[in-house]
């Protein structure tokens, strides 16, 4: 990577993310900036990246924070990842602790939210459609695609049950096939 | 400055860091049992509240841990937890980022790469049902999404100005 991103850009970048998630819908907007607007990552390093910052334990965002920001720059970045992803947000709920506990009432947004996160839903059901198109031609994916969505989804089985049922399945399909010599 | 309370905040804090596997919200029961039931910071009504507020407001959802931590020990106190968060889970990523970087051409990362692809999708699908589940939706939110996503996936509109616009048509009170 020769253009890397500067720690300041790396600040800024996930500010933007953490900003514009007002309502949710952070995975879609991480995609949205990382893949689509900067181009640091493509769909198969991002997607597997989300999947492995969720089975790590922590904040499934501050962990992709940090590996995008250990990509560029090292620890450096990786702090300048998590500050940017985090430092509006963290003032905001403060300020939103002060009313609550002073108060007990919270500033009246609901209705705001309750629309932003429709919109943020709907950000994330086109993430799906559109990474869907790159990753799922074949059966196999669409097997694999049907299942986790199924157990995770409408059973609720914990991540972890699904994933050790279906990654093994998922590395053998996907491991690279080495010629017969 | 209460030093013991902001320890136990630390303590806590950074403990549920690295058992959170799976992400921040798998271990809401046992930081209930913690703050609610072990230490009195808050109650359970006001757990509740603190939960709905933080998972309405932008940003990573553990964001919870701020207004806990700043009931128990005040606006050090939210520091604290947050920073408390972070810190484990983000050094155990580090490592496997850099483990991941140096993997750059070997099958396995090959493997992951390709293979995890589908069950990231459907991941995202399931979070994007659980989503509306929590956030409660009527029809009216259904057919809004409905539309948003038709305009996400055929033009180009900066998502931003969709999302104000949802934002804005919430506000009228039509969802």
């Amino acid at each position: 990577m020769s253009d890397r991103p500067s720690l300041l850009e790396l600040a800024l970048t996930f500010n933007h993310i953490a900003i514009a998630s007002f309502g949710g819908g952070l995975s879609a907007w991480s995609r949205e900036v990382l893949v689509i607007e900067k181009r640091w990552m493509e769909d198969e390093e991002f997607l597997s990246a989300v999947t492995m910052c969720r089975i790590l334990p922590g904040a499934n965002q501050v962990n992709l924070a940090v590996f995008v920001g250990v990509k560029f720059r090292g620890i450096p970045g990786a702090l300048a990842s998590v500050f940017g992803l985090t430092l509006i947000p963290v003032l905001l709920v403060l300020v939103l602790a002060y009313f609550y506990f002073q108060y007990h009432e919270i500033p009246a947004v609901a209705g705001i939210l309750k629309g932003a996160a429709a919109a943020a839903v709907a950000l994330t059901l086109s993430m799906v459609v559109k990474t869907g198109r790159k990753c799922l031609g074949g059966v196999v994916p669409v097997l694999l695609f049907l299942a986790v969505f199924l157990l995770n989804g409408i059973i609720r089985w914990p991540l972890l049950a699904c994933l050790s049922l279906l990654a093994p399945l998922a590395l053998v399909w996907a491991w690279p096939k080495e010629k017969q010599p | 400055m209460n030093l013991p309370r902001l320890i136990q905040v630390f303590l806590l804090f950074s403990s549920l860091s690295i058992l959170s596997i799976g992400g921040g919200n798998t271990v809401l029961p046992e930081m209930h049992r913690k703050a609610v039931g072990d230490y009195h910071w808050l109650t359970d009504k006001q757990f509740a509240d603190v939960f709905a507020i933080s998972q309405a407001a932008p940003g990573p959802s553990i964001l919870i841990v701020t207004m806990i931590g700043y009931k128990a020990a005040g606006v050090v106190g939210a520091f604290v937890a947050t920073i408390a968060m972070m810190i484990p889970a983000g050094l155990l990523v580090y490592l496997v980022s850099r483990i991941w970087e140096r993997a750059k051409d070997s099958p396995a990362r090959k493997a992951v790469e390709k293979g995890f692809a589908p069950l990231t999708v459907g991941l995202i699908f399931a979070s994007a049902l659980i989503m509306s589940k929590a956030a409660d939706h009527g029809w009216q939110a259904f057919v809004l999404t409905g539309i948003c996503t038709f305009i996400f996936c055929t033009t180009k509109i900066n998502p931003i100005f969709v999302v104000a616009v949802a934002g804005f048509i919430g506000w009228l009170g039509w969802v």
